[in-house]
């Protein structure tokens, strides 16, 4: 499927290398999807601070404990992610059809829907929207979606405030920063860097405030209660959209979010489009998997669920803004695709030996870790995320944990190969690196080319000192920074094995008599 | 896996293009020990490298050639070992599919049909030949890193160990946090050297704590990583392939665990 229902076809942006044919990626300048820095740029700054390795990897460690602990409870949980995976696979399969459905749901029960192509233009509706409400101040749901699409930078622009009321969210949007986890937004932060941000931004706090977890969630608490009881409008994202009723569903831990979409008169939610799902029984093996996955808890504490309007009992306007953003174009990409089945749950981070030591605010995207570097390339074009499908060393570990089972690490070697592919189509020139592959290629293509380059590369023997190299040339000098490199031996295998066994083929080159004798004794 | 224990006779090598290159005392060591199992081993001249590198970087076309290259040299035989997990991991999990990707299903299909013959060391000892006592002896302290590919797209699980474990004189000490990752991950640990040598230091360290004079694996790629960290640090711990422990007998070079040329 490569168009997408309900959005008519319009030219690219400016600035968008794309042909009008293609489905659009995010659009430049706008959300929080690309990074400043590349990806090691980024991470050698992270690296180097000891207290967000500290607090990543104390709560990477205590949170893979957790989610093993409890999924290792159920005896069917490989017949789970199989079941999440092909229902996921199934809905992409039919997208269109199943928005259609769930648009026809919604309506039918009083909302409205809303189609937004892109973040902007996702931030002009929901603004029109408050707007139209007449409010000034918004409280909000924990949501990457909006996040994704900088939706409070848009609200701000209008003159709009809006509140996060998530714990962790409201620490990051207090401390001016950027979330850096797809579930625990503040996990780069421990509870005395919590508790000097509360002080110093919290108009209404004690001076005495200690940094007991306790202290900190209540001060929070009252802080946010004035915002739930005075705002008239909410604004949530949604884990789930069921198509065959129409109902929208946000997963979370702290009672906010069911505050959020209860209290206010007007609930406008933002939902990517691969958020829909076909049926009420198909919620029942997300909600199984979700929860275990990603605090690891048996079952979250509050799961919302609405459909449409109920007459006098919460929002009486309720409105839902689909978002493409990028969605379609990562779709039209079969394999690719598969990154759209992540119900967010952050296991792969968890596990991520790259994330656990860089954090997410050197991926440069609202959507960091293993799932980040598969999906924000898609979303933006991977031109403008080219770094992220190389930030990862191929360990599996994420596939391992994903309850949707996305095979993250074949994602990352096929953008990679897309990213090569498409650099061959756009650069008239081929960089260092290509050339490099390209004469590894045909050295190795064939065997008397290789045992050629093999007697070459013992010329190698002159760089090495006692058995070791310690510093090689470029582009392999990052190497040497921290590791020796290995001395090329006297005479290969494929040298040796013909000495022993005079099988000219592959045959021994030039000098290598002196080696072996040598080594007799071997 | 297809089960064939005791009727193999004849085992194809394949020697992997960086142990053949720069650590030949690997492929060495395997017919050392297959040898004495009493199976012949032939070492296909035609053959040069899986194309992981390449594939793993993105040139999956240039990768092309390579692959059509193993699948022509071994086709032809019954039984393939090769001493790398992640070579046997690209072979089975990714020659196929570079081979569809460029529209050429013949080869696709062939390349699974060799794919399904090519085992890992420990995977042929263990699941084909059928044997865990392999006659070694080895009086190290000795630690065992599982090598990501190995561990989860092989799945190799203990068999490594369960080889280990019967080796005499050896002291087997488990690794820390033996499941992540040493932080090679091929081009990776040059295109993100400091986030490599981030995951290196951590694996370092949790090899140091076993105070083991050796750490073995059943790929020369990490151990080429994790090696070259600790020659760095003059930790005084050398790596050694599981090949190479498995090949030491009573009295042959005993004296040095530094069975690899570095
Ligand atoms: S990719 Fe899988 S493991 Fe990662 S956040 Fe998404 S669903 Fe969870």
């Amino acid at each position: 499927m490569t168009t997408f229902l309900g959005l008519p076809g319009r030219p690219g942006r400016p600035g968008s290398r794309q042909s009008p044919s293609e489905p659009p990626h995010a659009p430049r300048g706008v959300g929080h999807l690309r990074a400043a820095d590349p990806f090691p740029v980024a991470a050698r700054r992270a690296l180097a601070d000891a207290q967000l390795r500290r607090n990543l990897s104390k709560a990477t460690t205590t949170i893979r404990a957790k989610r093993a602990a409890v999924v290792s409870e159920l005896p069917d949980w490989e017949e789970l992610r199989a079941a999440g995976e092909a229902i996921k696979a199934a809905t992409m399969a039919d997208l269109d059809r199943y928005l259609g459905q769930l648009e026809v749901a919604v309506t039918a029960r009083g909302g409205t829907v809303h189609w937004a192509r892109d973040a902007i233009e996702a931030g002009n509706i929901v603004t029109a929207l408050v707007q139209a409400a007449g409010a000034t101040e918004v409280v909000k749901v924990k949501s990457l979606a909006t996040d994704e699409i900088g939706l409070n930078d848009a609200l701000a622009a209008a003159g709009i405030a809006a509140y996060e009321t998530d714990l962790a969210e409201l620490i990051v949007q207090l401390g001016h920063d950027r979330p850096s986890h797809i579930l625990v937004p503040a996990i780069h932060r421990n509870r005395s860097e919590i508790r000097d941000i509360f002080l110093r931004e919290m108009g209404d706090v004690s001076p005495d405030l200690t940094d007991d977890p306790a202290a900190l969630a209540e001060a929070a608490r009252q802080h946010l209660r004035r915002k739930f009881l005075s705002a008239t409008v909410g604004i949530s994202g949604a884990n789930f959209g069921v198509a065959e009723t129409g109902t929208l569903c946000v997963v979370e831990s702290e009672g906010n979010g069911r505050m959020c979409v209860t209290l206010p008169q007007t609930l406008i939610t933002v939902m990517g489009i691969e958020k829909v799902i076909p049926s009420w029984a198909d919620l029942g093996v997300f909600l199984q998997l979700l929860p275990r996955s990603s605090t690891g808890e048996r079952m979250n504490p509050y799961t919302s669920m609405w459909t449409g309007v109920t007459p006098g009992d919460g929002p009486q306007s309720v409105h839902l803004v689909l978002l493409d953003n990028g969605r379609t174009a990562a779709l039209a990409d079969p394999v690719g695709r598969a990154a759209l089945h992540c119900i967010r749950c952050s296991a792969c981070l968890n596990v991520c030996p790259v994330y656990e030591r860089t954090g997410g605010h050197a991926y440069g995207s609202v959507y960091p870790g293993p799932i980040g570097a598969v999906l924000s390339p898609q979303l933006t074009g991977i031109e403008d995320n080219a770094s992220l499908p190389y930030a990862s060393s191929l360990c599996g570990a994420c596939y391992d944990v994903c309850p949707v089972k996305i095979n993250i690490p074949e994602l990352l070697v096929h953008l990679r190969a897309r990213h090569v592919e498409e650099a061959r189509r756009t650069h008239r020139l081929p960089s260092a690196e290509a050339i490099t592959m390209a004469a590894a290629s045909y050295l190795l293509a064939d065997p008397g080319r290789l045992a050629a380059a093999q007697s070459a590369s013992r010329s190698g023997r002159l760089l090495g000192r006692r058995g070791k190299i310690t510093a090689l040339p470029p582009p392999l000098a990052a190497w040497t920074r921290a590791r020796d490199a290995p001395v090329p031996p006297p005479q290969t295998f494929r040298q040796w094995w013909h000495s022993q066994h005079g099988d000219d083929r592959g045959g021994p080159a030039p000098g290598d008599r002196s080696d072996r004798s040598d080594r007799s004794d071997q | 896996m297809h089960s064939i224990v005791g009727d193999v006779t004849r085992i194809a090598l394949f020697a992997t293009c960086l142990a053949d290159t720069l650590f030949p005392d690997v492929p060495r060591a395997t017919v050392t020990l297959l040898e004495r199992l009493g199976h012949e081993v032939v070492f296909p001249a035609e053959q040069t490298c899986c194309g992981q590198m390449h594939i793993n970087t993105g040139y999956q076309r240039a990768a092309l050639p390579l692959i059509r290259r193993y699948v022509d040299t071994f086709e032809p035989y019954e039984v393939i070992v090769a001493p790398s997990g992640s070579c046997v991991g690209s072979i089975g999990h990714q020659h196929a599919m570079v081979a569809r990707r460029h529209d050429d299903e013949e080869l696709a299909r062939r390349a699974e049909a060799v794919a399904a013959r090519t085992y890992e060391l420990s995977q042929l000892l263990t699941d084909v030949l059928g044997v865990e006592d392999v006659g070694a002896h080895y009086p190290h302290r000795v630690t065992y890193h599982p090598t990501c590919h190995s561990l989860r797209l092989l799945a190799v699980g203990d068999r490594p160990l369960r080889l280990l474990r019967r080796v005499s004189g050896i002291d087997l000490v488990p690794l820390p946090d033996a499941d992540v990752c040493c932080g090679f991950g091929g081009t990776f640990a040059v295109k993100n050297a400091d986030t490599s040598t981030a995951m290196l230091a951590d694996k370092m360290r949790s090899v140091l704590a076993t105070r083991a004079e050796v750490c073995t694996a059943g790929d020369s790629s990490c151990l080429m990583h994790i090696g070259g960290g600790l020659s760095r640090l003059r930790a005084g711990v050398k790596t050694v392939h599981l090949a190479e422990i498995l090949a030491s007998t009573a009295g042959a070079g005993q004296g040095a665990p530094a069975a690899v040329s570095r």
